[in-house]
This record gives structure tokens, C-alpha cells and sequence, in this order.
């Protein structure tokens, strides 16, 4: 984990590269991050941020949360996340973070949670070819052997089967910054990101020597 | 289409695209980048679709070289594509010229608009 933003998965188009190649890209609406809260390693013993993002209206913040953010002097967001950072004698509680944490070119990190699609078959969930669709066969999307005989007698554990697919927190690496536009507060990144358009995603540095 | 999208593709839109419509027999100048080298090769064909918005959107020429139908799709809005020449203007009825590809020879041919 590293320094990183919160923030919104907005859609997909492409763009165009100096020498004209098409590039496809995510556009995400990340931060302004507000710093909530400060994980000290005197009395957390961790060394944290908590960020939050979006707006949120008064009326629907929960009382105890309330009370947590006035404590903290800043405005209740819609979304707390903690980020664990070394250096945390850089932030004090009520920073803003932007996009500039990030610079084109940069390879980032992004989770967020995959679309959700219900009780799938193997097929679709695990790329299993099927059976032959025609010539009298009845076996077409069926899972075929699931083990031996009375030798083991069970079906083992882990075993690819049918069953509820994505609605998962879903991280993708190495993500290529393409831009950054500081005005709209966007990141636009190379390639696809987990989740629906309008989820919320988590931004992350890479760290050195990690994550390879 | 989301507002922001919008917005960042903009930037990227050709204000000097010729009107381009199904149909049309266009002369384009495409740049080829080879390793280092730069060049403008020239492509000429028949428009037979134009799909798409945005920074998406696209066209595809059909032409024939040596007997051979060759079809190639541009993203209109391409720096790679200097030039744009429309040379002649035909009569269609259809707004994707599929059809082309099962006819030959005199049937191929689009009546021109005058």
C-alpha cells in the first residue's frame, strides 16, 4: 500500500498519441482526498491516512460519524478509505490531495469492485469450452467430470465450478497514466478498470521494488 | 455520453474534417511511420460506412488493387490522415454500402450526384 487517491470510475473512449496511434483509456474523476485522519505509530502502532471523498449531504450522515468528523474539523465525506504512508509528518488532518500525486507515464495500481453478475455457469465464469452444440449432443454448457470414483469418494476443494461471478474487490497493476488534467480533477489511464461506471476506485502508487 | 468525456475528447477532435458521406470516392494521404521514417502514402476507395461519435468515430474505404478488395478503417478524427480529398459524390439509399462486397465488375459502380 502507498499513497493514493479515491474516486470515480467515469467511462471508456480513446485518445490519440503524438505519432496517431489510438490509445484506449478509463477516464476516473479522482480526489480532491481530504485528509480525515493521521494513523500515528505511537497510537496505532501503523502509520497511516485516512482520506475521504465526496460529498454527502448533513441529514445523511450517521450521528456517531458526525460527531467523528467535527471532531476531526472537517467536512463529512461520502467515502473514508485509509492509505498507509511512511512519511506522514508530510500531512496534517485537513489536506487536500489532487491528481498532481500522479504524473503521466507513471504505472499505478487501481481496486475497485468488479460488476456483479449473478449466478454464472462455468462457461462464462471460468472460460470452460462446453460441450458440441449439435450432432445429438446434450451435453452444451455442462461442467463435464467433477472427479474419480469411490477413490477419493469427495469432489476436492477449489474445484472450478458454477456459482455467483464478479461483485468482487478487483485490483488491477501496472496501469499506465496517460494524462492528467488538474482543472477537471481526471486521470486518464491506459486500458480497462474493474467495477461499473460511476463505482468508486482506489488509486494507488506502486512502490519500489514491489508490485513487479 | 458522460459530460467529461465529452470534454476530454474535444482536444483531440479535427475542426478541418471534410464532409464525408457514404458513398463518396475519397483520396486520402495517410502518414506511415516505418522505424524512424516518416511518409505519406495515398489510399483511394469507397466510402462504405462512417459509424461512431467522438473521438471514436470511423470510417471505411473500400477500394480494389489488383482484383483484390481491400477494405481499411480510419478514425476520422486521425493526425495520421493529412489529407482528405473528396473526389466524387454518389447517389445512395442505404447508410451502410455492405452490398459493394458481393458485386462485381459494372454492378459495383455508384451512380454519381451532380
Amino acid at each position: 500500500m502507498a499513497l493514493g487517491l479515491i474516486g470515480e470510475k467515469v467511462g471508456m473512449t480513446q485518445i490519440f498519441s503524438d505519432n496517431g496511434e489510438v490509445i484506449p483509456v478509463t477516464v476516473i474523476k479522482a480526489g480532491p482526498c481530504t485528509v480525515v485522519d493521521i494513523k500515528t505509530s505511537d497510537r496505532d502502532s501503523y502509520t497511516a491516512l485516512k482520506l475521504g471523498y465526496g460529498f454527502i449531504k448533513e441529514k445523511k450522515v450517521k450521528k456517531p460519524q458526525a460527531a467523528y468528523f467535527k471532531k476531526q474539523g472537517v467536512e463529512p465525506k461520502r467515502i473514508l478509505k485509509e492509505f498507509r504512508v511512511e512519511n506522514i509528518t508530510d500531512y496534517k488532518v485537513g489536506d487536500e490531495l489532487k491528481v498532481d500525486i500522479f504524473s503521466p507515464g507513471e504505472k499505478i495500481k487501481i481496486t475497485g469492485l468488479s460488476k456483479g453478475r449473478g449466478f454464472q455457469g462455468v462457461v462464462k465464469r471460468h472460460g470452460f469450452g462446453g460441450g458440441p452444440k449439435t450432432h445429438g449432443s446434450q451435453n452444451h454448457r455442462k461442467p463435464g467430470s467433477i472427479g474419480q470414483s469411490s477413490d477419493p469418494s469427495r469432489v476436492f476443494k477449489g474445484l472450478k465450478m458454477a456459482g455467483h461471478m464478479g461483485n468482487e474487490t478487483v485490483t488491477v497493476r501496472n496501469l499506465e497514466v496517460i494524462k492528467i488534467d488538474e482543472g477537471r480533477g481526471v486521470v486518464l489511464v491506459r486500458g480497462a478498470v474493474p467495477g461499473p461506471n460511476g463505482g468508486i476506485v482506489y488509486l494507488y502508487k506502486l512502490q519500489e521494488g514491489r508490485n513487479k | 455520453m458522460n459530460e467529461i468525456i465529452r470534454e476530454i475528447e474535444r482536444e483531440y477532435l479535427r475542426d478541418d474534417i471534410p464532409d464525408i458521406r457514404v458513398g463518396d470516392t475519397v483520396k486520402l494521404y495517410v502518414k506511415v511511420i516505418e522505424d524512424e521514417k516518416e511518409r505519406v502514402q495515398p489510399f483511394e476507395g469507397v466510402v462504405i460506412r462512417r459509424r461512431g461519435g467522438g473521438t471514436r468515430e470511423t470510417f471505411t474505404v473500400r477500394k480494389l488493387s489488383q482484383g483484390i478488395a481491400i477494405e481499411r478503417v480510419f478514425p476520422i478524427h486521425s493526425p495520421r490522415l493529412v489529407k482528405i480529398e473528396i473526389l466524387k459524390r454518389a447517389k445512395v439509399r442505404r447508410a451502410k454500402l455492405y452490398y459493394l462486397r458481393d458485386k462485381i465488375g459494372k454492378k459495383a459502380k455508384l451512380k454519381e450526384l451532380r
